[in-house]
């Protein structure tokens, strides 16, 4: 199984293709709101990409609250 | 529908609905392509009655409150008639905030017994000061087998073994305490009446008529003054059907659309423009031709329904987007916001009407709300029957505060006698929004007298509640303020969009703010959740005013801010 920092990488180089945003630009502590530029519906279709990726269902709520990469890493992790 | 005039309380007249379309389908649960649960008004109704028997064995009385912290689920309006029918009082509450808020307004709104989500009580639980509220029982749904869930329920056991008692109210009694606002310092617990809302529904649905057969899909969080109304009050007591969608993703709202073909929805602003965008995408990936045709068909569409709307043949000539929502949608309604004319425009001319309304939870919902006769996509529509509103001090262009006088105004604000007595002015409920009304009757919004803003998702947001996020910053004092209350902007089409929070900085010692301090305002300002945050901060080198109890005296500083400072020169991004 993929470490919490495999995941974390994953979503950083899909947050940074999906929302066409230089993959240098981004790192584990950031706000994805603030650093892609996003909204919360945006951020919900990030959250699409990502179940398609990871092959995972996850819920609306496992963002909530939840506004940096990491621990939206921590939430993927725990359902793979 | 029920001839509402007959009935004391919502429990009554939702009792009432239930019998009289026993067969009809009242609730569909949805989640993704899944169907979670399908009730009919009499499946409902045995299965709420059990809740309530559970209730009643555990103490639950006449006037108990009772909070609901869920996501929109038909546990939601399950939970809401057993409370109801018990003779409860309603606590709806957002599940979008934090567990310390949820956890402050449980507290002040003296709830004693509790629905919710078990991803949301195990938050709660670890939440500092959670010992300190006592509550009589609390259920607890989806919780996964062998969780601890600390004493509370599972919602899907509670099923009692009694016939429950009917608890009947009058119309004064108090139907539900909402919040508008107020996580802060100051909550805003907005005390309804079974009168506001029986009065409420049944202006709006002379308007908009429900009836067996319609479909509304709920997306609006059920805590919410507009989808409590147009998506449980509404529907339920015309017979007709609310779907829930556990899910908010685009893809999974279209495809609910077309499955469930469905009738109406209200939406915020924020998802109302999400929608255009992706109709538009659409439309560009068009072949040329085929896009050409398009839009000449849109152009038809819109001169032959620019007096009113025609939903046949609207469905006729633009057959492929209505299929795309359904077939059947004929109306969608947006709120809680200021939503761009052009955007309302886009929409009508596709044949897809929206609603435009305006309205505050302390009104009951809504004010105003477009009828669509003929369709206006710069104002936000007449008052609705049995609504008074009248502009107080209204200048040379007849802009001033907006002021209603209704059955559906709230009673009052729970234990804040100053604010109602400030809010509620010898009956007349006083808004804080600048507004109009044109020659046809129709009310134009020209923006806020009032500290606060309004987000695209329909969110109040008040400077006083940001405050404390950032205690403890190295400054002599701050404050926050809504950047359109320091400089008021009167253009109706910017007024109310954008709008920003600003925080006013006394920095100690230096006239300046250190990078250290500006690093620090960037993290306390990351940690509040994206709705709250501030947009920059401006330097203001002079003591705050204060009176002698050293309470900041707000409008005066707004003012010295506004006289001495400029808006695009003071303002330092954070």
């Amino acid at each position: 199984m993929a470490t919490l920092e495999q995941t974390l990488e994953e979503i950083l180089n899909l947050a940074a293709g999906y929302f066409k945003v230089p993959r240098a630009e981004l790192s584990p502590d950031d706000d994805f709101f603030t650093k892609l530029g996003i909204n919360s519906l945006q951020a919900l279709e990030l959250l699409t990409r990502l179940e398609g990726h990871f092959h995972i269902e996850l819920p609306d709520y496992e963002l909530q609250g939840v506004s940096d990469f990491r621990t939206l890493a921590e939430r993927i992790q725990s359902r793979l | 529908m029920l001839d509402l005039h007959s009935y004391p309380s919502l429990g009554a007249a939702l009792g009432a609905a239930l019998e009289r379309w026993a067969e009809e389908t009242c609730l569909i649960e949805a989640d993704r392509e899944r169907e979670n649960c399908r009730y009919t008004y009499r499946q409902f109704q045995q299965r709420a009655l059990l809740l309530a028997a559970a209730l009643q064995e555990r103490g639950f009385a006449e006037g108990s409150r009772a909070a609901i912290l869920m996501s929109n689920q038909s546990k939601w309006l399950l939970s809401a008639y057993a409370f109801l029918y018990c003779g409860g009082v309603l606590v709806p509450l957002d599940y979008k905030l934090s567990a310390a808020e949820q956890l402050a307004l449980l507290r002040h709104s003296g709830a004693r017994f509790l629905v919710t989500e078990y991803y949301l009580w195990r938050a709660l639980r670890t939440t500092p000061g959670f010992a300190e509220w006592k509550p009589q029982a609390v259920l607890v749904t989806e919780a996964p087998a062998g969780a601890d869930l600390g004493g509370a329920l599972r919602w899907e056991e509670c099923r009692g073994h009694a016939t429950p008692d009917f608890v009947p109210r009058s119309r004064k009694d108090w139907a539900a305490i909402v919040y508008s606002s107020g996580t802060g310092g100051r909550p805003k617990g907005c005390v309804l009446t079974h009168d506001n809302y029986l009065e409420q529904c049944q202006s709006l649905i002379a308007l908009y008529p429900f009836s067996p057969g319609v479909r509304y899909l709920s997306i609006l969080p059920t805590n919410h003054a507009i989808d409590f109304m147009v998506g449980f009050i509404g529907p339920f007591l015309c017979g007709a059907a609310v779907v829930h969608l556990r899910t908010l993703r685009p893809e999974f709202i279209r495809d609910a659309f077309r499955r469930y073909r469905i009738t109406y929805m209200a939406l915020v602003p924020l998802v109302l423009k999400n929608l255009e965008r992706g109709v538009r995408e659409r439309f560009a990936a068009l072949p040329p031709l085929r896009r050409w045709l398009l839009e000449r068909l849109i152009g038809l569409n819109r001169l032959l329904t620019r007096r009113r709307p025609n939903l046949r043949l609207s469905r006729f000539l633009l057959r492929d987007i209505h299929q795309a929502f359904g077939g059947e949608l004929r109306c969608l309604f947006v709120g809680g916001a200021f939503t761009e004319p052009e955007t309302l425009q886009f929409f009508y001319d596709l044949g897809i009407p929206v609603a435009n309304g305006y309205g505050l939870t302390e009104a009951g919902t809504a004010i105003t709300l477009n009828d669509l006769n003929p369709f206006r996509a710069d104002t936000v529509g007449k008052p609705l029957p049995g609504v008074e509103l009248r502009i107080v001090n209204p200048d040379a262009e007849g802009v001033g505060e907006i002021a209603v006088r209704s059955r559906t105004v709230m009673s009052h604000y729970l234990d804040e006698p100053e604010l109602t007595e400030e809010t509620i002015v010898d009956g007349w409920l006083m808004t804080g929004d600048l507004g109009r009304v044109d020659a046809a009757g129709h009310l134009q919004l020209f923006g806020r007298k009032k500290n606060m803003i309004v987000t695209e998702g329909g969110k109040n947001v008040y400077p006083e509640d940001i405050e404390s996020a950032f205690q403890g910053i190295p400054a002599k004092e701050f404050c926050v303020y809504a950047a359109n209350y320091l400089w008021p902007r009167r253009a109706p089409a910017q007024a109310m969009s954008g709008e920003q929070l600003v925080l006013v900085l006394h920095p100690e010692g230096a006239a300046e703010v250190s990078e250290a301090v500006s690093r620090e305002l960037a993290l306390r300002n990351r940690r509040l959740p994206d709705f709250k945050r501030v947009s920059g901060y401006i330097v203001w080198p002079a003591d705050f005013p204060r009176t002698a109890s050293l309470k900041l005296k707000r409008n005066i500083l707004a003012e010295q801010i506004r006289s001495q400072l400029d808006r695009s020169e003071a303002v330092k991004p954070l």
